[in-house]
């Protein structure tokens, strides 16, 4: 056990963590980066990154070494006290209590699942989990994928897979295309507006973009064979390897939540200087509502002003951050799920994987806290992380319900009361 | 107008729930939340036989008597498992302890054995050497609570009653459960069985609650096999106005680990308190230092509804003529509310119960505490 002291805790090693971090370190101030991955770069600066063509990982992840800011991977914070501003935090063979003058929560989002027919085969993954798995080592050359779900993410998955020679068969995209268009988002069969957005137009070339599409069922016996679509009225189905599906991004709030902060429509809640509902916490990036890396690196770089009390060059930054702002609801709009896909589910399809509850269980149940008590559901090792927000989709519940520890954590870091 | 109306759905309210409508009586439930959203959902549910006087003993042996004609139709998530409970003496005053226990049980014919130090150590390998022994009492059992109050209430259904929730009783007396709309249910009989908030019901009840801290583990089957209780935990838990914490821990059919427990007085703020979770796991590491290794899920916080003398409130309410209380099991509510819903039923149906029921009087406890 150990007890460290830093002026600025960062938690989350993503581009908002990172901008957090370098504002901070800048200034000569002491700034400790804590992440659970073992090494910084969140969702998408992976390590491989650093020395890739993505121009902004380089220069981040660049800065961070050059300005020495203290970065501890492989560890996940599991609690905190607010009242006495420190937080718990586990390695993989140590536990230690962290103290801090300020906390920046960056700790980003994960993807949305949805429950569909045949959704827990093998070879069924999350979009960007696909993508993570290819990212470190898995061979996709001539696979055939089907990239399915919504929003932007798609696209950059969809991308990076044929990149790596993946053959992409389809990217299927829920919203309609009238929707998307509305939002300003692509002209009929073009998404390459949509693209633009994203630097993915060349990467795309070829690949067929389905906009009001949606997968009905992945097919196979034990493992994934085929993967049926639904294209508005009509069905497409084809032999595939893998299905990459993600209907979003959902804001990782659980740390947040237990240390006692607000939330506003499920994303943490924060002033103009990204101060949180508690004092000396601040929250920057996906966490505070999904936007994107851009936004992600402006609200980083405004809670580092903010934290080191520099007021002024926090404000010269909010005009951008306006814009990314309205870019990111604009999107949020243009992509927001369709009907269709709460009656996806069917009886017997599982919507709590840890537990093995189906549709059929939980669908009777007055709310979250009951199907939790009476079916189990959300009650596995992911906690309700992949679940909750399914059945928050489905059913229309509020299933936030944050206790300690944020994480399963072992015994012995519980015991290491924040006291110490 | 109903037979019988009961305010709250917890494993108390559906026990009596069941014993009224097997009667042929007209039942109706009114829950604030949903089935077993209360204690019963918080609680460890240890089915457990318990000697700190006569009169729990009569109740909780009773209890677990009906308990175990229970068992053989309750469905699988109700995760019913004969356990046994281990009550582990550190050294030898607590192997005294043992001993006392064992003849108490004898002579009441409730089977257990004692353990030395060698065959404790066979029975549970996790537990650290140099403890001095254990009583095994065998015929105690691990339920899952809110499963089974939900099939208690399924049970009533089947039989006719009705389950209302999300209805908050703001007031029961001798006409019925009065809602906050100003609407009465009327009921020839009511009962209390709000459990820890039955006082907000009936403030003149001496109930306050007892808030208790449990932590549950990721899957580690075979990793205990008993139910395991320190023997301090007489001595602390049950007997001191202080905060205080006890080595207990409880194999779920899952192969996850329950571990508790504490008691905090006069708090009913549901938050974790962290400095009382650090001593409570410390405390069960000092028995079993191998679990500072496991991995937990969830912390969580239920709330006992305690009395002056720890024994619940069962039998009709002083100052009034149709209103029955069946509230204030603080930490064995579980265990003992079949006994409970089978004193109710019979003093509704005035009929002689198989155990007295004077030591649970409403009455006894307003007499001694004004
Ligand atoms: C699976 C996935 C794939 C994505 N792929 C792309 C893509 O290809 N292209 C694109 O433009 N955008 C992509 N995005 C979106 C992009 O990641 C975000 O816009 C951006 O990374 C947000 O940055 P952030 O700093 O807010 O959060 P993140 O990058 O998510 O960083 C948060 C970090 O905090 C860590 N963390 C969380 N909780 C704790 C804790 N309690 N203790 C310790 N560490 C913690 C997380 O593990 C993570 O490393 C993807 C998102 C996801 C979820
Ligand atoms: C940490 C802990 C561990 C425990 N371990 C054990 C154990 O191992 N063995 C054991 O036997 N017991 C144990 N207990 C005790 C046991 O859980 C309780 O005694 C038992 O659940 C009480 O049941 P009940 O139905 O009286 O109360 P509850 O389950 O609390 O039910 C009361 C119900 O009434 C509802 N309600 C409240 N007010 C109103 C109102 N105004 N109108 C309508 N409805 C209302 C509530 O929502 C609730 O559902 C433990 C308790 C705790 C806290």
């Amino acid at each position: 056990m150990t007890g460290i002291e830093r002026e600025v805790v960062i938690v989350g090693a993503g581009p908002a963590g990172i901008s957090a971090a370098c504002v901070v370190a800048e200034t000569g101030r002491s700034a400790l980066l804590i992440d659970d991955n073992p090494s910084p770069g969140g969702q998408i600066w992976r390590e491989q990154d650093r020395h890739g063509s993505d121009w902004q990982a380089s220069h981040w992840l660049r800065r961070m070494h050059l300005y020495r800011v203290d970065v501890m991977s492989g560890a996940t914070v599991i609690d905190g006290d607010p009242g006495r501003r420190a937080i718990v935090c586990e390695t993989a063979n140590s536990v230690s209590t962290i103290r801090y003058k300020k906390l920046i929560l960056a700790t980003g989002a994960r993807e949305l699942f949805l429950p569909f027919p045949g959704w827990t085969l093998p070879n069924v993954m999350g979009a960007g989990g696909l993508q993570a798995l290819v990212k470190s080592g898995m061979p996709i050359s001539g696979k055939r994928v089907v990239v399915a779900g919504s929003g932007p993410l798609l696209l950059a998955v969809g991308a990076y897979l044929k990149g790596q020679g993946a053959r992409v068969l389809a990217i299927a995209e829920q919203a309609s295309w009238s929707r998307l268009a509305r939002f300003g988002l692509g002209l009929p069969k073009q998404p390459y507006k949509l693209a633009e957005t994203w630097q993915l137009k060349r990467a795309l070339f070829r690949v067929p973009y389905r906009a009001g599409a949606w997968v009905e069922a992945a097919l196979g016996g034990t493992v994934l064979e085929r993967v049926r679509l639904r294209v508005s009225h009509r069905y497409w189905e084809a032999p595939c390897d893998y299905l990459a599906v993600g209907y979003g991004l959902v804001p990782n709030i659980e740390l947040a939540v237990s240390l006692g902060c607000q939330l506003s429509g499920g994303c943490v809640q924060v002033d103009s200087m990204q101060q949180t509902s508690v004092p000396d916490i601040l929250c920057a990036g996906e966490t505070t509502g999904i936007g994107g890396v851009e936004l992600a690196l402006m609200e980083g770089r405004i809670a580092g002003f903010s934290a080191i009390g520099d007021r002024l060059n926090a404000q010269w930054l909010f005009s951008d951050r306006e814009r990314f702002r309205r870019f990111a609801r604009r999107l949020q709009k243009a992509f927001t799920l369709r009907e269709e896909l709460r009656h996806l589910p069917s009886e017997e399809t599982l919507v709590c994987r840890c537990e093995d509850v189906s549709y059929r269980r939980i669908a009777p149940m007055s709310g979250w806290r009951a199907a939790k008590l009476h079916t189990r559901c959300g009650m596995g090792p992911c906690q309700g992380r992949v679940c909750g927000p399914a059945a928050e989709f489905l059913f229309g519940w509020n299933c936030q319900s944050a206790r300690p520890p944020v994480f399963p954590a072992r015994i012995d870091s519980l015991i290491e009361h924040v006291d110490k | 107008m109903y037979d019988v109306v009961i305010a709250g759905a917890g494993i108390v309210g559906a026990a009596c729930a069941y014993e009224c409508a097997r009667e042929g009586l007209k039942v109706a439930v009114l829950e604030r939340d949903f089935i077993g959203a209360g204690a019963t959902a918080a609680g460890m549910g240890h089915v457990v036989v318990m000697d700190d006087s006569e009169a729990q003993f009569a109740l909780t042996r009773y209890s677990q008597q009906l308990w175990q004609e229970l068992a053989s139709e309750l469905p699988d998530d109700c995760e019913y498992v004969q356990t046994g409970t281990l009550w582990v003496a550190a050294d030898e005053e607590e192997m005294s302890e043992v001993r006392r226990k064992h003849q108490f049980y004898s002579q009441r014919k409730v089977p257990s054995e004692i353990l030395d130090a060698r065959s404790l150590d066979a029975a549970e390998p996790q537990l650290r050497t140099g403890l001095a022994g254990a009583l095994f009492v065998k015929e105690d059992a691990v339920v899952y609570p809110p499963c089974v109050a939900r099939y208690l209430l399924e049970r009533a259904r089947d039989l006719g009653a009705r389950v209302l929730m999300g209805r908050q009783v703001i007031r029961l007396d001798d006409e019925g459960a009065g809602f906050d709309d100003g609407t009465v249910m009327k009921g020839a009989v009511m009962v209390n069985a709000a459990g820890a908030h039955a006082a907000s019901v009936h403030p003149d009840l001496p109930i306050v609650p007892r808030k208790g801290h449990l932590l549950i583990t990721e899957r580690y089957p075979g990793f205990v096999r008993h139910q395991l209780i320190e023997l301090g935990y007489l001595k602390s838990a049950h007997k001191s106005a202080a905060d205080s914490v006890a080595f207990n821990i409880q194999p779920r059919k899952t192969g996850q680990l329950l571990i508790g427990s504490s008691r905090q007085y006069a708090v009913d703020s549901p938050e974790i308190d962290r400095s009382i979770l650090s001593r409570m796991l410390a405390r069960a590491t000092q028995y079993i230092p191998t679990l500072a290794g496991l991995s937990s899920l969830r912390v969580w916080t239920g709330l006992r509804a305690a009395t002056p003398d720890n024994l619940p409130l069962i039998g009709r309410c002083p100052g009034y003529r149709y209103v029955f209380a069946a509230a204030g099991h603080e930490g064995l509510g579980i265990t003992t509310s079949l006994a409970t819903a089978r004193l109710l039923i019979d003093e509704l149906m005035s009929r002689s119960p198989a155990i007295s029921p004077e030591p649970y009087s409403v009455q006894r406890n307003t007499a001694v505490h004004g």
